[in-house]
């Protein structure tokens, strides 16, 4: 008993900081996504009206906001698995004992990922240019047609994606790394003994020994893609034709540009809630094929 | 993106870390005890040069000592509300004109008839109408305007030469034949006119050439389907259509000056700050071949947009009368004289037009004349939401998915939803 109190004593300090900084802010969020409020009632709280489920109400019936979801659903839908397939691609390159200059390559590989994002978001923009990007003249040379990567609505959430796989996939590489090394050599060893192809090994030796790995840069991959912001911020500011906005960006423009917090804490929860299903509906996955 | 959190989050960090170090900065030089300090925020370029027109002010006011804070443009709306939420307005701030109305919505900012009228430095005839406008807000003034801001034709004088055309146009249908002369010569890869589609100021200075306003009922509601609002998106979507202009944001033109020194258009709708940018960037084999000329109205010379910064006292602050000794200060023709040499901003009053240098300036001559014509956007806090709904809307319809009258229905129909927490205010009496 008494050392169960001592016990709370020492977390005591840690819980408090938690409660608040993350759950007494987020359960005002919660609050202020149930009323309209904006600036009118930063001047005076007797501006501030009750609206209950309104907000939310009404995000589903703007287009715009659909439109977003659509956008970043887009972008989870294919970004995750070109990030994925990168990572890992890449991850068997260095893995590889074939390869050299391991050391010079990861890093190398790497490096993306701890660049300022707004620096080279400036040179993926040249890149991108239409009539004197290095992307456009590369594909100039295959006898591609010039395409306009930032103007043209149905290319700019491509484009988009490109960069931000090109910007992550290196993370995602470094535990698909780990992963790999973990896997004892011994079961290759046995399968080349057997006469097993590099292609067969990969499918059974490589894969399900990296099957843990995978989940969980699966579950990270996706919860921070549906975060999308950053990029679209930097390169298209959301267009051409709101074509790269996405729910977070909606929700910055809807909270800190035009000062309706009220919406924006609601666009803020329904975005919570959707990464919560899908993390959901990945955790059951696990289960149910583990099992 | 991943261990990304929120954008609040890093945002609420920057702000707190440029907050520290402007009050680190602020504490290194303290004023002689008993003085009466001055918070004064100023933005970008101009709160970097004020500093060097207050020893001056200071020298002619003793007792009084003046506190700048820069604050970057791109932090300083929020930083300003945040101020006011936290009860840490400064006394005296520089305010883009546009923001007036909310600050006056917020309660923040304070009248300031009563000064100007016992005022011999600020002589509200002295100044542009439409400039002055800009700071009157339900009847009573807000602001002092420190310096303008208006938009009108930069061209290229030989390409309109070549297509025939000595002058430039001074009303839309020699306009229109003018981009149409040009683009017939320039070809595919070529066009007339630069209209970049993220931003609304062009759309806006032809909307605001129309005789209807752009809300109506005291900007309860938006009043786009106007047949004058519909002519000028009319004007502006016909310029796509008709190839005279491409369809490109301005994030797809990595250099503009270049573009426009190697032709790529030959008009270009912009403010007075590329004068410079223009001097200094362009080759010199275009150097004596650009102009600027006033913005072309439906029939004749136009309206533009009234915009530049104004200088507002805020309500909290206890030095008021100190804060209005600055601003009468700044506002002397002299000292506005010295702060456009320092700046090259372009001053709101007629006085300093009078004497050289601007007197004599080619560039800044055109603004002159337009400065007579800029007229305010409408003066509701909800403005700049509407305007940008705006641009969207008519980027739609400029790549054809609606067409001008669905754009303008679709626009009155945003523009009353964002209007409906103004509406249910002024229905109680609120705002007033």
């Amino acid at each position: 008993m008494r050392f169960d109190r001592a016990a709370w004593w020492f977390v005591a300090p840690a819980l408090l900081v938690i409660a608040v900084f993350f759950f007494f802010p987020i359960l005002a969020a919660l609050l202020i996504s149930l009323t309209d409020f904006d600036i009118y009632a930063l001047a005076d709280l007797s501006n501030l009206r009750f609206v209950g489920l309104g907000n939310y109400l009404k995000l589903l019936e703007t287009p715009q906001f659909w439109q977003a979801l659509g956008n970043t659903l887009y972008f989870v839908v294919a970004g995750v698995p070109l990030s994925i397939g990168a990572s890992l691609g890449a991850a068997l390159l260095l893995h590889s004992r074939l390869a050299r200059f391991k050391p010079f390559f990861r890093t190398a590989l790497f490096a993306p990922v701890v660049t300022t994002l707004v620096a080279v978001a400036v040179i993926w923009r040249y890149m991108f240019n239409t009539r004197y990007g290095l992307l456009n003249y590369a594909l100039g040379g295959i006898g591609i047609d010039p395409i306009d990567w930032l103007g043209d609505p149905h290319w700019a959430m491509p484009a988009i994606i490109l960069f931000a796989v090109w910007k992550n996939f290196g993370y995602n590489m470094i535990i698909f790394l780990a992963g790999l090394q973990s896997i004892p050599e011994e079961l290759y060893e046995a399968a080349r003994i057997d006469g097993a192809s590099i292609w067969r090994q990969l499918r059974s030796i490589t894969l399900p020994m990296l099957s843990p790995v995978v989940w969980l840069v699966g579950i990270l991959t996706i919860a921070g893609y549906f975060q999308l912001f950053a990029e679209p911020y930097v390169m298209t500011q959301g267009g051409p034709l709101q074509s790269t906005v996405s729910v977070l960006y909606f929700m910055y423009e809807e909270g800190f540009k035009w000062w309706n917090l009220g919406s924006a804490s609601a666009v803020a929860f329904v975005l919570f809630l959707l990464i919560f299903a899908v993390t959901a509906l990945q955790l059951r996955g696990r289960k149910w094929t583990a099992a | 993106m991943n261990g990304q959190g929120p954008p609040a989050r890093w945002r609420g960090a920057v702000l707190f870390c440029a907050f520290a170090a402007a009050l680190l900065a602020g504490s290194c030089r303290s004023p002689p005890p008993g003085d009466t300090v001055v918070k004064f925020w100023a933005m970008g370029r101009e709160g970097e040069v004020v500093v060097q027109l207050l020893p001056e002010f200071e020298r002619a006011h003793p007792g009084i000592h003046v506190e700048v804070q820069q604050l970057p443009w791109t932090a300083a709306h929020e930083k300003l509300l945040t101020a006011f939420a936290g009860d840490a307005t400064p006394d005296i701030c520089q305010l883009g004109n546009t923001w007036i109305p909310e600050f006056v919505a917020l309660g923040a900012i304070t009248p300031l008839d009563r000064y100007v009228a016992d005022s011999r430095v600020v002589d509200a005839a002295d100044y542009f109408g439409g400039i002055w406008e800009t700071n009157v807000v339900g009847g009573a003034l807000y602001g002092v305007p420190w310096y303008v801001d208006t938009r009108l034709l930069f061209y290229r004088r030989d390409l309109l030469a070549q297509a025939g055309y000595a002058s430039p146009p001074a009303s839309w249908q020699e306009w229109t034949r003018m981009m149409a002369a040009i683009k017939q010569r320039a070809g595919a890869d070529r066009y007339a006119i630069l209209l970049p589609l993220n931003e609304f100021e062009p759309l806006l200075a032809l909307a605001l050439q129309q005789d209807e306003p752009l809300l109506r009922d005291d900007g309860r509601r938006g009043n786009f389907e106007s047949a004058g609002f519909r002519r000028a998106l009319q004007f502006y979507v016909d310029a796509f259509r008709n190839g005279y202009a491409p369809a490109l944001s301005g994030a797809d033109v990595s250099n503009v000056w270049n573009e426009f020194g190697r032709g790529y258009f030959a008009f270009y709708i912009s403010g007075p700050w590329n004068i410079a940018e223009f001097k200094q960037r362009l080759p010199s084999s275009v150097q004596g071949e650009w102009a600027t000329a006033p913005l072309p109205g439906p029939n004749g010379p136009g309206a533009s947009i009234a915009g530049g910064s104004s200088l507002v006292v805020f309500k909290a602050s206890n030095k008021k009368a100190a804060a209005w000794q600055l601003i009468e200060y700044l506002a002397q023709p002299d000292v506005q004289q010295r702060f456009h040499e320092l700046t090259g901003d372009l001053p709101p009053r007629r006085g300093p037009w009078r004497q050289a240098p601007l007197a004599d300036d080619v560039y800044a001559r055109a603004f002159r004349d337009q400065l007579e014509r800029a007229k305010p956007a409408p003066r509701v806090a909800e403005w700049e939401r509407i305007a940008n709904e705006m641009r969207l809307v008519a980027e739609r319809a400029v790549s054809g998915k609606i067409s001008v009258d669905q754009a303008a229905k679709e626009l009155d129909a945003r523009a009353d939803d964002i209007l409906e927490k103004r509406r249910w205010m002024l229905a109680r009496g609120g705002l007033r």
